[in-house]
């Protein structure tokens, strides 16, 4: 078992308890702890929770902001819906693809980036949206997305991917 | 020797010294002195706001703080280990909505962005907490519901049913205990005014469930709040500490013997969990998936217990209705829709943002008199309401009262209140497309119609945008709609057509021309399109050949350029380069 999984679950159990109604949120904050959820974690919380591993796998693989595979040290979340979409979404979504190298939904090899679609981040009358992390750009431009991805990419010293 | 606490303060700040000070002699004064250290250190943080402190091991950040603070946070946090959370860090403001325009009325909206939601006293000073004093202190549950069927308030979550029936349903079903859920799983594109309220003004929203909790007999609620907003999550968990220091929330509610108390869920990212089986699901920490009703929430709802569940905007109405009485709330609004609404106006507006009317304005009051009219001055098309279930209404209906019954007569839904603009440039089919899209991928897949339906759909509307539309696309894209409609399980796929049917209505023509002529005649499809070079405008200064990614454009400089359709991946850079605006889409 990784190292730490059990420890971190424990205490997950300990803020919300071990009954099947927590079991939403131990898997979000666990997801928020590790990056995603590894076939560890869902293990060792199926057995502290006593639910099959096949239920926690349900619950873990219908909720968007969970994820079942490792993400990028910075994850992109553009707002794929219809406000930033009338306000020139497509554009965006292409830019983004060109400066970061991978199609939506993917992870850069060297692991800096995952680009993943969200639904709308209610930041609607400044669209289009991004969310790096959590901090919110928005009235985005082809030019202001490379200004961005350039700051991120020198704060981390690790020159263009793309 | 081992301090069970330690505080730092920024040194750097003026006042720090004082503030310092203040620290020593009120530990000293709760005879703390030995167990707490406080350190004089450098900033304790990137973005300094006054005099910091950083109470360890708990990793407590106060900021702007007064010796006056200093007094405080000793009794508080570090005698009786209660952080005082109105002293932490502020989390960005909410930012102050502009002046109402002159059509505006505000009742929802009214403190948002005009008090501070981290400080209680602000929204007590609004007249806050005075309807639930009143009410539990003079009315009995049956005057409550009274008041609010006088009001006429219906569900702002977008269905528009009664509120009070809801209450009285939840009221007279027999079971114990009941509960009252909030439903803040504010998915719709576009629509962002429940987010405003719960950063903007939490209170009123709080006020409203314990006045809904006293009505129907519950003593537990949950905010149900979707993870996409974590500063409204924050902003409510302050919100609801304050709100249980001051005994609003807890045992014996002034007084009365009625115990209530909230607990905040947080979504994981899932659109149909705003539909309210599927978010009591989600609450019990299974997959949030909707189920057959009856039986209503208010019969068997979380955890097949009585259940009252409201929106945001809903509950944020109800103290305002019982300070000022049912007849006041009655006098806004149309015959069968009372009151006000918010709406988020997006799209090609000249203002955009959050705007709260009286039902039965116009479409076009809020388009040109509250909106500014059209971006750059160019043609409305259609404005689309309700979110992704919501229909796409035409010039001709721009005169309309906007309420319940009247966007129903026209295809459209109230929903929660998007409100998209669009112009001329919009393509109504790929519109269509697109919240169809948006539908099929969050259609959580329990019933068939909704998940084939929704499939087929698209498939049918990806190929005509393609330029793969055949003759009876239209009627094939009509049956699947209704079908999809009537077969539906819940909301979403019941509205998932709505987009498609709409358009189809009011601009059958752009669907013939997809399907026919094979243009897009809002040249937006690119599969419909061409890119050509204005050979009277080219100067043959080779940038859109330098810049084009799959080398479409062949031409040598000083020489007119041509763009090969067949290579041409119609991405646009190259009208974008051009520097006499030379290449226009055809």
């Amino acid at each position: 078992m990784e190292k730490g999984v059990t420890a971190s679950v424990e205490k997950f159990i300990e803020r919300y308890g071990d009954s099947p109604e927590a079991l939403v949120e131990i898997l979000r904050d666990m997801n928020q702890y590790q990056g995603y959820l590894s076939r560890e974690s869902l293990t060792a919380i199926a057995q502290r929770m006593r639910l099959p591993l096949s239920t926690v796998y349900s619950v873990a693989s219908f909720y968007s902001l969970i994820s079942l595979k490792p993400l990028g040290k910075h994850v992109i979340r553009f707002c794929e819906d219809a406000p930033c979409h009338v306000a020139g979404g497509r554009e965006i979504w292409e830019t983004l693809e060109r400066e970061v190298g991978v199609p939506f939904g993917e992870t850069t090899l060297d692991g800096q980036w995952s680009l993943l679609p969200t639904s709308c981040i209610g930041a609607c009358a400044v669209g289009p949206v991004m969310m790096i992390d959590d901090d919110i750009y928005g009235n985005l431009t082809t030019d202001k997305v490379h200004e961005i991805l350039a700051r991120y990419r020198e704060a981390d010293g690790v020159g263009g991917a793309a | 020797m081992a301090y069970r606490a330690n505080i730092l303060i920024n040194r750097d700040a003026a006042g720090a010294e004082a503030v310092y000070k203040a620290f020593l002699e009120a530990l000293q004064d709760v005879a703390l002195r030995d167990e707490v250290q406080v350190w004089m250190t450098s900033s304790v943080s990137t973005s300094a706001q006054g005099v910091e402190a950083i109470v360890y091991p708990d990793s407590v950040r106060y900021v702007n703080l007064t010796p006056e603070d200093a007094v405080r946070i000793t009794e508080e946090h570090l005698l009786k280990g209660r952080p005082v959370l109105a002293l932490t860090q502020a989390e960005p403001k909410v930012t102050p909505l502009p002046p109402p325009a002159p059509k505006e009325v505000r009742v929802v909206l009214r403190n948002v962005g005009k008090i501070n939601p981290f400080d209680i006293e602000d929204y007590i000073a609004e007249d806050g907490y005075a309807a639930l004093a009143k009410v539990l202190t003079t009315m009995t549950p049956e005057q409550v519901l009274d008041v609010m069927k006088t009001s006429g308030l219906r569900g702002r979550g977008g269905a528009g049913f009664p509120t009070h029936l809801k209450w009285t349903f939840a009221r007279n079903s027999p079971t114990h205990p009941k509960y009252i859920i909030c439903n803040g799983d504010e998915g719709d594109p576009g629509a962002f005014m429940n987010r405003s309220v719960l950063e903007g003004d939490p209170h009123a929203v709080i006020e409203g469930m314990i006045i809904a909790a006293y009505v129907i007999g519950a003593e537990q609620g949950y905010f149900y709040v979707r993870a996409e907003y974590p500063i409204a999550i924050r902003t409510l968990r302050v919100a609801l500490q304050q709100a249980r220091e001051y005994g609003f929330l807890g045992k014996n509610i002034f007084g009365s013997g009625f115990d209530f108390d909230l607990e905040i869920r947080m979504g994981a990212g899932a659109f149909v969990c705003g539909e309210e089986t599927a978010l009591m699901r989600s609450i019990e920490g299974q997959r949030g998936m909707p189920s057959t009703r009856p039986p209503f929430p208010a019969v068997a709802g979380l955890w097949q217990r009585p259940t009252n569940i409201n929106n945001v905007e809903t509950y944020a109405n109800v103290p305002q209705i019982l300070l000022k009485g049912g007849a006041w709330f009655a006098s806004m609004g149309t015959e069968k829709s009372k009151g006000t609404k918010t709406f988020a106006i997006a799209g090609k507006v000249k203002r955009t943002g959050l705007i709260e009317v009286p039902l039965g304005v116009t479409l076009r009051e809020i388009v040109y008199d509250i909106g500014g009219g059209i971006l750059n001055d160019k043609k409305f098309k259609a404005v689309q309401t309700g979110g992704p279930m919501g229909g796409c209404i035409p010039t001709k209906y721009l005169d309309m009262p906007i309420d319940y019954e009247s966007l129903a007569s026209v295809g459209s839904i109230m929903g929660s209140g998007g409100f998209v603009v669009m112009d001329e440039d919009t393509c109504m089919v790929d519109i269509a497309r697109f919240f169809m899209d948006f539908a099929q991928e969050e259609s959580c897949g329990k019933c068939v119609p909704c998940r084939v339906g929704t499939r087929r759909m698209l498939d049918i509307l990806n190929n005509i945008c393609a330029g793969r539309g055949k003759p009876g696309d239209i009627e094939m894209l009509q049956t699947l709609g209704r079908s999809t409609s009537n077969g539906a399980l819940c909301g979403l796929g019941k509205g998932a057509p709505n987009p498609v049917l709409s358009t189809i209505e009011h601009f059958r023509a752009e669907y013939e021309a997809h399907i026919y002529e094979k243009k897009c005649p809002a040249k937006v499809c690119r599969a419909l399109i061409e890119y050509k070079v204005d050979p009277d405008l080219c100067i043959g200064c080779t940038r859109c050949a330098r810049n084009c990614p799959v080398n479409a454009i062949a031409g040598k400089p000083k020489e007119k350029h041509v763009i090969d359709p067949n290579v041409c991946i119609r991405c646009g850079i190259c009208k974008q380069v051009c520097p006499v605006n030379a290449i226009s889409i055809y």
